[in-house]
């Protein structure tokens, strides 16, 4: 528990001084995408390696917050601070109502339904041309200002977002190592034997889903106002499949692995970019390997690597005493 | 134009693509049970179908029902060693990795299949003609025929195969209850590569006799995949009739809502239903109550 807290200062020291060696450009861009997808992983994970609950429309609540922030402020002129509140309420709400009846699935079903929620709100996205632009996207969203400070240079951008992403994962760090985080683990082992430890396995259920939908939601309201343009391309079902991905690469349950993952996916791109059609060859393969072959993620396999490394050492220094 | 005629049209052609979901929901039902698996591969395998077949016939230049055939065989030998590869080796699986590596496989199909054959649509000559046909005052391609025909004959052959052969029976077994049928000395492991075969060749068959009315590319297999099984669910995941109705009720509903709502939100309408069934009746519309899917 301490380690994890004290691993998560020095990624946070890290993070903080990561823009002095790169001053703005691409790769401070990229960088901020990381971020972004960072806290859409962790929220994810919450659900997916904590609850145990698959959802595989996760990009749809992205989405959702990313067009209600937009829309708000590009059409009606809101304050985006505001309407990012707005926006993650809203979902929130969304994501309990819907939660009760599709978390009673399992499974099989409950991917399938959350594909299909997924794949209704991409349609309606790209339908409702009045309302979103539809598929030629939405444009002219403001950026986010505090005071005078606006955020619209990749530098400033990049703490913003970060800052937003370190408070998602410590916020998730706290949560695993309370009461709720050890009572979803168990729901994640056995449902029925948490029930029977009286945990309300439904209801928690529904609260985690809501909460990484909110999260989420707060992730499109700040990739909206970064980016100024959306479009509906951005939320699709690929996206959703990239997000558990993101946390099946980076390890279940693990917060740091999330960001592994997020990282791993968010740099890959960039450098298949040479080899740009092989990038979702590369990707299917990735997903089937390490599912196969590394079921706890990188996060599992650093973890194992640091045991190797240890159990070495001291045998060396039995060796060297022996 | 009278509503009639109109609606009748709606029909037929809603008919004939829910056909082709009833035959892409059948291999998912069929590895389903014997396996516990959704195979969310199983549009790939239709996609390999329509491609494939193009791809004989327009680029090696062998007769239709060659290229069928070998595309079919083709798109069956990937389907059995994708179980191979990466279903067979899984030491512990669980729903969650399952869908995982399906999803990965499909993928992958997904991007070999683009490289090879580039990312334009290609379409397929209809198997006799494109004279239109009357009847009830509609106007039927003959295409819609072979597919009502095909379906049809692959239903029968399917039906055959599950009760009258001692694989088919023996696969039966094995969905009632695995431990037991392996007591009574039946081969899992080839059941297992048995649905894999016959669900490769069934989507590769639906994906074929769509292409020459819906055109084929190397990303079709998404939707078809998912709105096949949209019609195993309403089927209850049953290896028979109920997922055929589940596909002709799906392709019907979604023709109507197309012709007579809107367009655009016809894909909508497929996963709204799912939802719904999903939500109300996760058991599937024809089949009663079981105990709660786990």
């Amino acid at each position: 528990m301490k380690r994890d807290y004290l691993l998560f200062i020095l990624f946070a020291l890290l993070v903080y001084a990561v823009p002095t060696f790169f001053k703005g450009g691409y790769l401070l861009n990229v960088l901020v995408f990381m971020g972004i997808n960072t806290m859409l992983a962790v929220a994810l994970n919450l659900l997916l390696g904590f609850a145990g609950q698959i959802s595989l429309g996760h990009a749809s609540f992205f989405g959702l917050g990313a067009y209600c922030s937009g829309i708000l402020t590009a059409t009606y002129g809101f304050n985006p601070w505001l309407t990012m509140v707005i926006a993650a309420a809203g979902v929130g709400l969304l994501a309990f109502g819907l939660g009760f009846p599709i978390l009673k699935l399992k499974g099989h079903y409950l991917a399938m339904a959350t594909l299909g929620f997924g794949i209704i709100v991409y349609i309606v996205l790209n339908e409702t041309v009045a309302l979103t632009g539809g598929p030629s996207g939405l444009s002219g969203i403001p950026n986010l200002k505090i005071g005078t400070l606006l955020f619209d240079g990749d530098l400033k951008n990049y703490y913003l977002i970060w800052t937003f992403a370190l408070v998602t994962m410590l916020l998730s760090i706290n949560l695993a190592h309370s009461r709720i985080g050890r009572a979803l683990r168990a729901i994640h082992d056995s449902e029925v034997a948490s029930r029977v430890m009286g945990v309300n396995a439904r209801l928690l259920k529904v609260q985690i889903f809501s909460l990484s939908a909110v999260i989420s939601a707060v992730a499109g309201g700040l990739y909206a106002h970064t980016m100024s343009f959306i479009s509906p391309a951005s939320f699709g079902f690929n996206f959703s499949v990239e997000l558990v991905t993101m946390v099946v690469i980076g390890g279940l349950g693990s917060i740091f692995g999330s960001f592994l993952g997020a990282a791993l996916l968010t740099i890959l791109p960039e450098l298949l970019r040479v080899v740009q059609d092989y990038d979702i060859v590369v990707y299917g393969l990735l997903l089937i390997v390490m599912t196969m072959y590394m079921p706890k993620g990188l996060a599992g396999g650093v973890a194992a690597c640091w045991r190797l490394l240890r159990s070495k050492k001291v045998k060396a220094v039995e060796n060297a005493q022996g | 134009m009278d509503l009639l005629p109109q609606l009748t049209q709606y029909a037929f052609s809603g008919l004939s693509t829910g056909a082709i979901y009833a035959l892409i929901g059948l291999g998912f039902a069929i590895i389903y049970n014997s396996t516990g698996i959704i195979n969310f591969a199983q549009g790939e395998f239709v996609m390999l179908g329509g491609v494939l077949t193009h791809f004989f016939l327009m680029v090696l230049k062998f007769p239709l029902v060659v290229s069928m055939a070998v595309a079919i065989l083709v798109a069956t030998a990937i389907g059995v060693a994708f179980e191979r590869l990466t279903i067979r080796p899984l030491k512990r699986p669980t729903p969650l990795s399952m869908v995982i590596i399906t999803i990965g496989g499909s993928i992958f199909i997904r991007g070999v299949a683009m490289l090879i054959w580039g990312k334009d649509t290609h379409s397929l000559p209809p198997f006799s003609g494109n004279e239109p046909l009357v009847i009830a005052g509609a106007t039927v391609m003959p295409q819609h025929l072979w597919i009502f025909g095909l379906t049809l004959l692959v239903i029968a052959a399917n039906k055959y195969f599950f009760y009258y052969t001692i694989s088919g029976k023996a696969m039966r077994a094995c969905s009632y209850n695995r431990t037991a049928a392996s007591l009574v000395g039946i081969d899992v492991r080839r059941m297992v590569f048995l649905s894999f075969a016959i669900s490769s060749a069934m989507g590769a068959m639906a994906g074929i006799i769509i292409a020459p009315l819906t055109m084929t590319a190397y990303d079709v297999g998404v939707m078809l995949g998912l709105k096949g099984f949209c019609a195993a669910i309403i089927g209850g995941m049953s290896s028979g009739f109920g997922t055929v109705l589940g596909g002709l009720l799906l392709g019907l509903l979604e023709s109507l809502g197309a012709g007579l709502i809107s367009s655009g939100y016809k894909d909508a309408i497929a996963f709204i239903i799912l939802l719904l069934i999903l939500f109300i009746r996760p058991q599937g519309l024809f089949s009663k109550a079981q105990t709660e899917r786990v």
